[in-house]
């Protein structure tokens, strides 16, 4: 199992002349899990997509490193999970030809078969796989959206509203997942819900100001 | 920068008085008289403030470009506040140019526009500096207009060489110096000129470029205030 | 090998896509049908120089390719999909993933329009095929790499239908008029030895293109 680590020093992130959250500091190492709390509009989403690498940082810096080597984020992507209201997947695809051309274009070492059927019986879709992911509903594109994220057994894991659309059994579904993630590697939660909020160990609020 | 305006201020006005007030004649003894160019004649004298206009609105874009390019390097906003100022002022010259040489061209050739190559290339600098005022338009979050609108100028730029190699091959000259030889058709042409003509020419490319740095610096400042107002206003 | 089978994995990807939803190739199809028959009203019975139809030619293949060459990234935007491949896959080789789809589409395009024209233009004969074999190619791949990275702007602008034909023509007339001079000479038989000129001038304009948009895009793709 790789040792992962994620510093934030003084993030700070501004949209059009003003600031949606700064000076935000955070270090993690796995095991490890955090949530992100705020209000709506705090910037809680914002700062997950940040860690995920796919925004820019208006001041501070964050670090990836892998058993003490720290790598670039073009490369820690691969290490990277993620599930967020802004990551959609294919309308006109089958949930079995989105996760197969996914980790194709991924191009990771494990993208078997045998994996993606495990991944669409834990998130309880294995049933619906031959159908248009156009034609599902809100609730089983967000199952989707985690048989995605875990495909690639990724190190770090980062949920925006990880329980949205979500019925009784498939937060239960997402309590496992947590569970699992949490116990060795790294987990960060953006939430509303304070909950959700207390499954992880370290809390940061943003936008308080 | 008050250097630059005050001589930006006496090199124009010297080019007015000696672009205007020296005499045209047939056989030129002196200094102070410029030959009769068959076929120009009097006309000739807009080339003292027609090419330095079109100058300074190439100048314009290549500005924009150069501070587009820093912008992407540094992300420092500033440089986009430059970037869009020379841009600017490099639209209205070019407006400017495509005015000024059209109403000439009415006179000396007989029409509007002629599709010469000068005259394409002038056109077609208007198209990009349209486009890249559309697209900034178009993109509301600052961040992405500053990055987008500097790819695109930059874009835009790359074509360039080929205007200089395309456009004689395609397109027949009018433009004095564009007479058979390929040379003089491209839209940067040698031009032929007796030194005292060359000397108040080239007193007006100074005169001009200066003019645009001194205007740009005023519009960069404005600018600044502007971005400062806003963002307190936030 | 992995950036080839990644690259090689959006293209299919996006071939898939356009195949079940054929979102650009019918609606590109029948801009070309309705713009030839347009075409076709004005002209009549004239008879028309080379020169005239080869700018013709171009005209049609330009306006066909403004309305539909943008979906690869408009489509990706709209789709809300543009994150999760930024999650998965490099810039670079999204792409050139996007430029070999977008190659692909404009040959089909072209090829497209080259039968239309010959089917209804009795003047259209192509007397030097190899002028306009090698034109068409390097022609649409010109067009293909200017039309990708214009694409990627648009795809972030409000107003994106509209403003992809103003940015993508300036930085396409030289290319625009390279391919209708050498279309032109085709049409009149000239030896291939006399496009030489317009072949150094496709090719780069293609090698400068995909060269500056590669350096570019990671501007254009990333937040």
């Amino acid at each position: 199992m790789n040792s992962i680590s994620i510093t934030a020093n003084g993030l700070s992130k501004d949209y059009n002349h003003s600031s949606i959250f700064k000076d935000i500091s955070f270090s993690l190492s796995s095991p490890a899990s955090l949530s992100i709390t705020g209000k709506n509009g705090a910037g809680k989403s914002t700062l997950s997509k940040i860690i995920a690498g796919l925004l820019s940082l208006t001041r501070g810096s964050i670090t990836y490193s892998v058993n003490g080597k720290q790598i670039g984020i073009e490369e820690f992507k691969h290490h990277i999970g993620f599930v967020s209201p802004y990551l959609n997947l294919y309308d006109e695809f089958t949930a079995l030809e989105n996760l197969q051309f996914l980790s194709h274009i991924r191009s990771t070492t494990q993208q078997n078969s045998k994996r993606i059927k495990e991944m669409l019986t834990l998130v309880g879709l294995w049933n619906r796989k031959d159908d248009i992911v156009g034609t599902f509903s809100s609730g089983m594109k967000q199952r989707l959206k985690y048989a995605f994220a875990l495909l690639h057994n990724p190190a770090v894991l980062i949920l925006d509203e990880p329980t949205s659309n979500l019925d009784i059994e498939g937060i239960d579904v997402i309590w496992q997942i947590i569970l699992e993630q949490k116990k060795s590697n790294i987990l960060i939660i953006a939430t509303n819900n304070n909950e959700e909020a207390h499954w992880c160990a370290q809390q940061i609020q943003v936008g308080t100001t | 920068m008050r250097f630059i305006k005050y001589s930006s201020i006496a090199f124009i006005t010297f080019v007015i008085l000696a672009g205007i007030a020296i005499p045209m004649v047939p056989q030129p003894q002196s200094w102070l008289e410029f030959p009769i160019i068959p076929g120009l004649e009097e006309k000739a004298r807009n080339i003292f403030f027609h090419v330095p206009i079109a100058w300074v609105s190439v100048l314009g874009f290549i500005f924009a470009l150069y501070y587009g390019f820093r912008y992407l390097r540094t992300k420092d906003f500033d440089y986009d506040i430059k970037s869009v100022s020379s841009a600017g002022l490099g639209m209205m010259f070019c407006i400017l140019a495509t005015v000024t040489g059209s109403i000439w061209a009415k006179f000396n050739w007989g029409s509007f526009w002629n599709w010469d190559p000068r005259e394409t290339s002038i056109f077609i600098l208007l198209l990009i500096y349209g486009a890249y005022f559309a697209l900034r338009s178009a993109l509301g979050q600052e961040e992405v207009r500053a990055r987008l609108s500097a790819v695109y100028s930059i874009l835009a730029g790359l074509t360039a060489p080929f205007f200089i190699f395309i456009m004689p091959r395609i397109v027949g000259g009018l433009h004095p110096g564009a007479k058979g030889d390929t040379a003089g058709s491209t839209p940067m042409a040698q031009l032929h000129m007796p030194p005292n003509m060359r000397f108040v020419f080239l007193i007006g490319i100074i005169g001009f470029s200066l003019l645009f740095v001194w205007l740009l610096n005023m519009r960069v400042r404005i600018a600044r205030i502007e971005y400062q107002i806003s963002k307190k206003e936030n | 090998m992995n950036i080839i089978t990644s690259t090689l994995a959006i293209v299919s990807k996006d071939v898939r896509s356009e195949l079940r939803t054929r979102y650009a190739m019918n609606a590109l199809l029948m801009f070309v049908v309705t713009s030839v028959a347009t075409i076709l009203f004005a002209l009549r019975e004239d008879e028309v120089s080379t020169e005239v139809l080869s700018g013709m030619f171009w005209v049609v293949v330009f306006f066909t390719a403004m309305s539909g060459l943008s979906r690869i990234f408009v489509s990706e935007e709209e789709r809300g999909t543009t994150m999760t491949l930024q999650l998965i896959a490099s810039p670079s080789i999204v792409y050139f993933g996007k430029l070999i789809f977008n190659c692909g589409l404009t040959l089909v395009l072209s090829s497209a329009v080259t039968i239309l024209y010959i089917a209804v233009f009795p003047a259209f004969v192509i007397k030097s095929m190899g002028i306009f074999i090698l034109t068409i190619f390097l022609g649409s791949l010109g067009f293909a790499a200017a039309a990708t990275i214009i694409a990627a702007i648009i795809a972030k602008a409000n107003t994106k239908g509209t403003l992809y034909p103003v940015l993508s023509f300036p930085i396409l007339i030289p290319l625009l008029m390279t391919v209708m001079k050498s279309t032109a000479r085709a049409l009149d038989g000239e030896m291939f030895i006399a496009a030489m000129s317009e072949f150094q001038i496709l090719v780069s304009y293609l090698m400068i293109m995909i060269a500056g948009s590669y350096l570019l895009f990671d501007y254009v793709w990333k937040e």
